[in-house]
């Protein structure tokens, strides 16, 4: 009895310590992307290609695609990191999720064959003080360790739609399950997601 | 502008994760343009794939691909804004609409559709429908059926249906379970965006199904 106590808070230390140990390597990701527009440093682009590029060609693999469009699409991704670094904030999202939605972008684009408009949030007519951007920096950090702790029915659905973009009719049919528990197994997800980010509605 | 219908959490997800048809994503991004609330699980839902890119397992690149990356950089200018605005929004047009059909509501090039009711279809290629809606007063939304989702935002006037009233701005997101009958529930006509996952089947006789609701 007390073994297994001590084993158990043997691993929620260690658990805790992973963690902790992930998130330091993502702020360094961040702090660099931040740094990058300013130094212009090949080496820093370099590294954070290294780390980067093999995940974003993981994912755009995933979506869909063949390996060889898929690492041409990395490619561009990259190229639009180093384009547009002067439009990541460090205080609004972590390097990993910006650098997912240049890379969802390039997916959706290709996928279209239509480049004429391009959607994003209208980022520029967001009153900072409503987003709490610092804060929600500091809370994607908290989000970041419970997807693992999600109830593998859940984490399904999370996978079908954010590795493999399958839309909810897709995932449905995939799964034999209703459309309506498609959507309230995300929705579950997002709630839980949300309650260790701290939010509170 | 008071938006009180929002966005399904489950549908801002698979906005966040590029799982939504071109039509879908339209008017979803439309509603992001005027409404800060759901701008924020918007952003919440991207976080969402940021850590899901986190954890994936690499796949390596072939060789010498950095080498090439590097060899592009010095030619690449800086992209200075995310995005290219072709079009200005209005009172009535989001942006994101507006770069597709302009600003102005009435120069669009409507169709008719059937009593009191006019279309413009925006034939996107790829799964769904996505069309613009125009409905007399006291006309019920033609009767159609669909599979999956579908969602519905207000432009201009409103309409109610036994879920509320629906305003400028407000938007239902419905799937095929849930079954509702709209109707412009003012003097005024009603302007409405629509966008579902499968194609739009609009059924019967238009004559019949378009007619008046009276007494609702």
């Amino acid at each position: 009895m007390t073994d297994n106590i001590s084993e158990e808070t043997d691993v929620t230390a260690a658990v805790a310590i992973a963690e902790q140990k992930k998130k330091k390597e993502r702020d360094a990701w961040s702090d660099l992307l931040a740094s990058l527009s300013e130094t212009r440093s090949k080496v820093d682009f370099s590294r954070l290609y290294e780390h980067f590029a093999p995940r974003v060609k993981a994912y755009i693999i995933r979506f869909g695609m063949p390996v060889a469009a898929a690492e041409e699409l990395t490619q561009e991704s990259m190229l639009a990191v180093w384009r547009k670094s002067h439009l990541y904030t460090r205080s609004k999202a972590s390097a990993s999720t910006w650098i997912f939605t240049l890379a969802r972008n390039q997916c959706i684009d290709r996928l279209r064959r239509e480049k004429a408009v391009e959607y994003e949030l209208p980022e520029e007519e967001i009153d900072p003080d409503q987003r709490h951007y610092g804060e929600h920096a500091v809370l994607e950090e908290r989000m970041s360790g419970a997807i693992s702790k999600l109830p593998e029915a859940q984490a399904q659905v999370l996978y079908l739609s954010y590795y493999e973009g399958k839309s909810h009719s897709e995932i449905s049919e995939q799964l034999g399950i209703p459309l309506g528990s498609v959507k309230s197994r995300l929705r579950l997800a997002f709630s839980k997601l949300k309650a260790h980010w701290g939010e509170e509605e | 502008m008071k938006i009180s219908h929002h966005l399904d959490d489950a549908t801002l997800m698979s906005r966040a994760a590029g799982a939504l048809s071109e039509g879908m994503t339209l008017l979803v991004d439309s509603h992001l343009h005027w409404c800060k609330t759901c701008q924020t699980r918007a952003w919440e839902a991207e976080c969402i794939g940021g850590d899901m890119l986190a954890r994936i397992e690499p796949q390596a690149m072939s060789e010498g691909s950095l080498d090439s990356i590097l060899g592009m950089l010095d030619g690449s200018e800086e992209i200075v804004a995310e995005r290219s605005v072709k079009a200005q929004g209005s009172q009535e047009v989001p942006e994101p609409l507006a770069q597709v059909v302009g600003s102005d509501l009435d120069a669009i090039d409507w169709k008719r559709l059937g009593p009191g009711v006019q279309h413009f279809d925006f034939n996107f290629p790829g799964e769904g429908a996505c069309r613009l809606l125009r409905i007399q007063p006291g006309v019920s939304i033609p009767h159609h059926t669909h599979k999956g989702n579908e969602l519905t935002m207000i432009l201009r006037g409103s309409y109610s249906d036994d879920m509320g009233r629906f305003c400028q701005g407000d938007v239902t997101d419905l799937d095929e379970e849930i079954k509702h009958q709209p109707i412009v529930d003012t003097g005024s006509e009603c302007i409405c965006l629509i966008a579902t996952e499968a194609p739009l089947k609009f059924t019967g006789i238009m004559g019949r199904l378009a007619q008046p609701f009276i007494g609702l």
